[in-house]
């Protein structure tokens, strides 16, 4: 008996008694994939929402403090007597 | 906008339904096949498929194309092997049935290699081994379904049958 034949006579076995498939099976698939897609919508929004709000809150950080203005310097000793 | 979401839903739940009413039957055999369970008494295999299935629904507006049959085959398989992963050894025993002796990984790849049809590049890519080892393991699986091991008594009796 050659490969084909031997996968031709599994193929066969395979074949052999399908179940019935359970009418309730659409219901559970459509309840669960539901689910699963407003979990997704969620999380999605409430990614987006941490996202503006991180840049929200950098934006007026860094309005009030203004990171990028030098420092008033109070280390060089004043000149005097010139 | 809300009028839009509803309509895509109403598309979306029309399109999986159809898809459904065609393709359980042939996936709910093979995921009976993958477990080994009698074809009336396969809680396993339905809690599979179910799960799969609505994984196809929830991807089904990012699917472009892509054959959903395809997509729920893959999930199927990804989720056994997952799950023979965790629960290893301990399957229930179903005397009459020829798939029960033979191990999960190699019950996967024969339903993906010859009842499903899938090349020998996809299913490894699928599983993650190499080819020349899915073909070994296909032709091991075969050898073992056409000509069982000889053991005591109930498996004569289920050869016979077979």
């Amino acid at each position: 008996m050659n490969l084909n034949e031997r996968e031709a006579a599994v193929r066969r076995m395979l074949e052999r008694t399908p179940p019935p498939v359970p009418p309730e099976l659409y219901g559970d698939a459509l309840r669960r994939g539901g689910r699963m897609l407003r979990r997704r919508t969620a999380a999605r929004r409430l990614l987006w929402l941490v996202l503006l709000a991180t840049a929200v809150a950098f934006v007026v950080w860094a309005s009030t403090a203004r990171p990028w203005v030098e420092p008033p310097s109070n280390t060089t000793p004043p000149l005097t007597n010139w | 906008m809300r009028d839009r979401q509803a309509s895509q839903g109403a598309r979306r739940a029309r399109e999986f339904e159809a898809f459904v009413a065609g393709a359980a039957g042939r996936l709910l055999h093979a995921a009976t096949l993958l477990t080994a369970e009698p074809p009336d008494d396969n809680p396993r295999a339905r809690r599979l498929l179910t799960l799969a299935l609505a994984h196809t629904y929830a991807s089904w507006d990012r699917l472009r194309g892509e054959d959903p049959y395809d997509r729920a085959r893959q999930q199927l398989a990804v989720r056994f092997a997952r799950g023979a992963w965790h629960q290893h050894g301990r399957s229930r025993a179903t005397p009459g049935n020829a798939l029960a002796a033979l191990t999960p990984q190699e019950r996967l790849i024969v339903v993906l290699r010859l009842y499903e049809g899938v090349a020998e590049e996809q299913a490894a890519a699928l599983l993650g081994l190499p080819v020349e080892r899915v073909r070994a393991i296909c032709a091991r699986a075969t050898t073992a379904l056409l000509h069982p091991p000889r053991r005591p008594a109930p498996a004569a009796a289920e050869v016979a049958r077979s």
